[in-house]
């Protein structure tokens, strides 16, 4: 396996708060990495520098040994590296399908392509996804009326349409049913075996995090904490303190 | 299905027969169509893309001057028609007069179309107000900048040349014009919104930010909207100016708060984001327009800007986002009634 | 061409001449700032982008004019009678228009304002015809340099006045249990709801003042410029420049360049020639826009 995430040296600061200092992280292809840390630690900050939400203070973001750091948000989705947000973010005003075919690969799509209708595999493909998220039931219904959790679950099936290389979900599980995390980790790992798609995951929930991934990285107060096998994290001191407030 | 092509069957007929079954009405309805292709091409960036622009008056007031300088300039020096001095009398030939529309017309079509195509990736970094204040800037900067360029005939503006047409006739060629632009532009919109192109504007309407975030190619496909709904006002300017014979720049080419604002209060009167909102609230603001009008009593523009606010305020949906919220069903919307509730 | 050459010429052979372009284009600039400070307020408060701002203005310069011309009330008296004349002109506006688009999207405020501006435009024009008009109070002429510059006394009074209302302005914003609330409120007006302002007097407040700060800007005017019906689009989108350069909430930022504005605007129709005056306004809008898109690229934003 390789790095096709490799960020080296990162710093963000916003006015005098230090939100990112100096993290390095790599996100091996075709695994599923996992970022952790306590409210605050500066989670999505580095996700935010990664999918170019805003300019990093130092540092490099390379993606499949491209630099990233400089490009806007949509040259860097084009890249096949997508986001997924904590506050979801959907079409409240189509429904489920349309959603779906909005999210169709746009960056593999000609101009020509774009300018044709949507084919028949296109929705069926649509069809499918939902069908993968359990959002088959929902789907001609208007994506603003879903509960949150549903809502989620289709930001994570538009994401599956668009083919990405890499998926960075923030905190997939936040505001689902306790029921049906079981069933949304089985889809992460299905989609990342099934789909070949890399994903790196913001996470609070341990039991989910340490179920899922390869490698974690763990943050506290803007810095790496530490980093390793879900076990070896698992039983850092470190870690621990940080989670409990004896930092 | 067969209902539906009835429908457009009797409507384009009638499209047809209107100038010869209300001959006085001829050139009403000629600006009908004008209002109409206006809103559409308003409502392709303001309705179906988000991009509320107050200057698209730019582009039917550059077709009305590339129009003219096509169709005069392909047989004078321009320079020397729009001379204020000039004692000489320069005519053209029918022929040359019908080569000057068949190459004006389209050529001020591409040219705004180039135009938007151009200065697109500058505009469309602004976003929300930012927006609409750049483009009514550049709409009254161009007005004030021709006005002030003489080789375009300055403050005094340009002269058509003459149609050797009989004026009735003349009237009844610029409606079939109009009309003509009109339903290439409503078949064309209509094709342009079922394909995955139509699909993506409104995603950068619904929720930009998503949609740069889903990787759809937002400037190129926002720079693309923008320059095809130019061609259309680019053509239909230049249709104005064989049908204006004179026009002058501040008052008849860049006219911001006349038909600058109008094509706003059609769509807006008729429904956002709509294919048959702007087509009807043009027909309702025109008709409006033309039977109170001179009830007014030179307070026209007053009820005017009363008009724009009343609207605004208090009927911003439009008559077809009025009827999507009392008949959602018509719209094919469907609510979870269960999980609205909770 | 040759004439927008000659003319540089002039400011480079003449040195004096820029000494009275800038002058001139200070005290005028004065008087835009004070427009666009009033925007800025309504911008930040209520997040209102008022299009009818320039049209305030001229209201508020024909009110002066109007008094003046019946013999009523003195012009430099006239300018506080605009300022409360406009006040509660700005206060039925914000009952009738403002207060049912404050909470809708942008572009909402920013057409219902703009129909208000054709609006006033056009009953002003109805009202006092579309001449241009002026007062002219016939005060001393001051010259310097052998007359090349002349500082018109009634320049001098105008600058002091529109010095003396932004000074009076700062100190109400600072001082006052409305001046905080009206900053609180413009920080967030949720927060300030929830600790017991009343943002909607707030709101109908800020909105009066605005419109009264306009009119006194507009008597200004009318003494040391022309007004007519239809420059008030001019007016607003000076504002608009003004704000966009300087930011919103920043005081010395737009007073610099509203100065700056006016100097700006001098030059360009010293260059260009008085034709151009209107294009200039706008063409710098547009150039101040471009400007600080540029600045937001660099940190990977849009600007909006």
């Amino acid at each position: 396996m390789s790095a096709i995430i490799d960020v080296s040296g990162v710093s963000k600061s916003f006015g005098g708060v230090k939100a990112n200092t100096d993290i390095s992280l790599t996100v091996e292809k075709g695994g599923i990495t996992g970022l952790i840390g306590p409210n605050g630690s500066g989670k999505t900050t580095l996700f935010n520098s990664i999918v170019g939400y805003h300019p990093i203070d130092g540092g490099s973001i390379k993606f499949e040994g491209q630099e990233i750091s400089k490009m806007l948000v949509p040259e860097i989705a084009r890249l096949g590296l997508l986001r997924t947000f904590q506050q979801t973010r959907i079409y409240g005003e189509m429904n489920c399908v349309e959603n779906m075919l909005i999210s169709l690969p746009h960056r593999k799509l000609s101009l020509r392509d774009a300018f044709k209708q949507n084919t028949a595999e296109d929705s069926e493909k649509a069809i499918h996804l939902l069908d993968f998220v359990g959002l088959f039931e929902k789907r001609f219904l208007q994506a603003g009326s879903l509960s949150f959790g549903q809502q989620k679950l289709l930001e994570f099936a538009m994401a599956l349409m668009n083919e990405p290389t890499v998926l960075l979900l923030d905190e997939p599980t936040a505001g689902i049913n306790p029921t049906l995390i079981n069933g949304l980790i089985d889809r992460l790992r299905r989609a990342n075996t099934e789909f070949g798609i890399t994903l790196f995951i913001i996470e609070h929930n341990m039991r989910v995090i340490m179920n899922m991934a390869d490698t974690i990285y763990c943050l506290a107060h803007g810095q790496m904490l530490a980093s390793g096998k879900p076990e070896d994290i698992q039983d850092d001191q470190r870690v621990i303190d940080a989670y409990l407030g004896a930092h | 299905m067969s209902r539906n092509h009835l429908f457009y069957a009797v409507l384009l007929a009638a499209t047809i027969a209107a100038p010869f079954l209300f001959p006085s009405y001829t050139a009403f309805l000629a600006t009908l169509w004008l209002f109409i292709i206006v809103a559409l091409t308003w409502d392709m960036t303001g309705g179906q893309m988000g991009y509320n622009s107050l200057g698209n008056i730019f582009f039917y007031g550059t077709g009305m001057y590339a129009g003219a300088v096509i169709a005069i300039g392909l047989y004078f020096p321009v320079g020397e028609w729009t001379d204020a001095s000039r004692t000489e009398v320069l005519t053209v030939t029918g022929g040359q007069y019908y080569m000057g529309m068949l190459l004006g017309i389209p050529g001020a079509g591409l040219f705004c179309g180039l135009c938007a195509y151009l200065i697109g990736p500058l505009f469309f970094g602004l976003r929300g107000p930012y927006f609409a204040i750049g483009t009514l800037g550049l709409a009254i900067a161009a007005g004030e900048i021709v006005s002030n360029i003489e080789w375009l005939g300055g403050g005094q503006g340009i002269s058509m040349p003459h149609s050797p047409l009989h004026p009735d006739f003349e009237k009844v060629l610029i409606y079939f014009l109009y009309a003509g632009l009109g339903v290439v532009l409503f078949v064309f919109l209509k094709w342009l919104y079922s394909t995955r192109f139509g699909a993506a504007i409104n995603a950068i309407r619904d929720d930009e930010e998503k949609a740069e975030a889903m990787g759809i190619h937002t400037l190129r496909y926002k720079t693309l909207t923008w320059a095809i709904s130019a061609v259309f006002v680019g053509m239909a300017g230049a249709i104005s100016a064989f049908q204006l014979i004179h026009f002058e720049p501040l008052e008849t080419a860049y006219q911001t708060i006349n038909l600058g604002i109008f094509m706003v209060v059609c769509v807006l009167l008729g429904g956002k984001g709509t294919l048959w909102g702007p087509v009807v609230g043009a027909i309702l603001f025109h008709v409006f327009k033309e039977v109170t009008w001179n009830y007014f009593l030179g307070g026209q523009w007053v009820a005017l800007g009363l008009l724009i606010v009343v609207i605004v305020v208090f009927f911003q949906d439009g008559l077809m986002g009025y009827l999507k919220h009392i008949r959602p069903d018509w719209f094919g919307i469907r609510v979870d009634e269960k999980e609205a509730d909770a | 061409m040759e004439q927008i050459a000659e003319n540089i010429g002039y400011l480079f052979q003449y040195p004096v001449l820029n000494i009275k372009t800038i002058l001139d284009g200070v005290m005028i600039g004065a008087i835009f700032a004070l427009a666009a400070y009033g925007l800025a307020l309504v911008w930040g408060v209520m997040n209102v982008k008022n299009l009818a701002q320039g049209d305030f203005v001229i209201a508020g310069g024909y009110i002066c004019w109007w008094l003046a011309k019946q013999g009523w009330v003195h012009p430099l008296l006239g300018v506080q009678v605009a300022f409360i004349v406009m006040w509660g002109f700005g206060w039925v506006v914000y009952k009738l228009i403002i207060s049912r688009v404050i909470e809708r999207d942008l572009f909402t405020s920013l057409l219902a304002t703009f129909g208000l501006a054709i609006m006033m435009a056009q009953i002003m024009n109805l009202m006092f015809g579309s001449d241009t008009q002026s007062v002219n109070l016939g005060y001393e002429t001051f010259f310097f340099f052998n007359g090349f510059v002349d500082v018109p006394m009634v320049k001098l009074i105008c600058l002091v006045l529109a010095m003396c209302l932004a000074f009076g302005v700062i100190v109400f914003m600072k001082r006052s249990r409305m001046g905080q609330a009206i900053r609180a409120t413009s920080q967030d007006s949720r927060a300030a709801r929830v600790m017991g302002i009343d943002t909607e007097k707030v709101y109908a407040f800020t909105f009066s003042l605005n419109s009264a700060i306009c009119g006194a800007a507009g008597a200004l005017v009318v003494m040391i410029w022309v007004i007519q019906p239809f420059y008030g689009i001019t007016h607003s989108v000076r504002a608009f420049v003004i704000v966009t350069a300087a930011g919103l909430g920043n005081l010395p930022g737009v007073i610099a360049a509203g100065l700056g504005i006016g100097a700006l605007e001098q030059y360009g129709g010293f260059i260009f020639g008085i034709g151009y005056q209107q294009a200039i306004a706008v063409v710098l809008l547009l150039i101040v826009l471009f400007f600080r898109l540029m600045q937001q690229r660099r940190k990977r934003q849009s600007l909006s």
